[in-house]
């Protein structure tokens, strides 16, 4: 079996209402020379196949179609096998 | 004259735009469930705003692909009216009908409130019954109204006149202090390049009566009726 993970980030160029709130929140906290924080999204999915091209190719259009909003977002995957 | 109010699993104002549309403006209406796969003879399409799919994912990601989206899509090309309200703009814009994205509102908070917000366009089917720049107080209520979209988008949508409304005062000014979520250029709703699809964040259908405490947003349901009876 292949797990899957999917990890979705707003563009460099989106602002990220999130990831400035928690840097703030950070700093609150004393801790110092943060350059940047982004928050994003991170997906797992399980295929029932052992054949990694295939798996990708099949991951990027789920992305492409629905996981991400390539307007705002950019998306990156990683796999594996598991047991 | 026929409406068509969209119901998604999650929608929470088509009760609103139904009893609007039937009850003020006096018009037929009905609802389509999203299973449905035929759209007959209606000359208005009304996206409701609500919580599509709980918001999952992303707001109106997952709406988009309802069975009854493929004919608002036709529907849309060939020309009929459609106006998203809301979550109803969040899944236009997932769609694909109009362009741009929506992200989280720039301070975090659900924000309710009544704003103002400034016709930038009376030219249109869905603001004709308005005055150049007339100034309408309507509702907000959303987490995700941070309207972006990349800067030739923008330039694009400058270009064609089709930014409709912007966030502003109660005298007009546009500026940053008079916008509640951080939109890009006061962005509170605009219109596809053809002219027939509408997405604006502020309700209309909760501002159409005296009693709710504004009636700017019947405006916009006027607009839409006058246009059709001089269709024909």
């Amino acid at each position: 079996m292949l797990e899957v993970e999917i990890y979705i980030t707003l563009k460099k160029t989106v602002s990220d209402p999130q990831g400035l709130t928690i840097k703030h929140a950070l700093e609150s906290l004393g801790y110092q020379n943060l350059e940047e924080v982004r928050v994003g999204k991170l997906i797992t999915i399980k295929l029932n196949s052992k054949d990694k091209k295939k798996a990708k190719q099949k991951v990027d259009e789920m992305c492409q179609k629905l996981l991400s909003n390539p307007i705002i977002e950019d998306y990156s995957l990683k796999i594996k096998e598991v047991k | 004259m026929r409406f068509g109010v969209i119901v998604f699993p999650g929608s929470n104002c088509d009760q609103d735009c139904f009893y609007v549309l039937k009850d003020i403006l006096s018009q037929p209406v009905e609802y389509i469930w999203h299973k449905d796969t035929r759209l007959n003879d209606f000359d208005c399409i009304i996206l409701p705003g609500g919580f599509s799919y709980g918001d999952y994912l992303r707001t109106g990601a997952i709406a988009r692909f309802s069975p009854i989206m493929k004919q608002v899509s036709c529907f849309a090309q060939r020309g009929g009216l459609v106006i998203g309200i809301c979550n109803g703009f969040q899944i236009l814009l997932e769609a694909g009908l109009l362009p741009g994205a929506m992200l989280r509102n720039k301070n975090l908070h659900f924000i309710c409130k009544y704003v103002y917000v400034k016709t930038e366009n009376n030219k249109t089917p869905f603001t004709n019954f308005c005055s150049r720049n007339q100034i309408l107080k309507i509702p907000i209520a959303h987490n995700e109204g941070n309207y972006y979209i990349d800067k030739n988008g923008l330039k694009i949508l400058e270009k064609n006149r089709q930014i409709i409304f912007r966030y502003c005062n109660q005298g007009g000014d546009v500026n940053k202090e008079f916008n509640p979520n951080g939109a890009l250029a006061n962005i509170a709703g605009i219109i596809n390049k053809e002219g027939n699809v509408l997405g604006m964040m502020p309700h209309p259908e909760r501002s159409s009566e005296e009693i709710l405490g504004s009636e700017s947003g019947f405006l916009i349901f006027k607009s839409i009726a006058k246009w059709l009876k001089n269709k024909r």
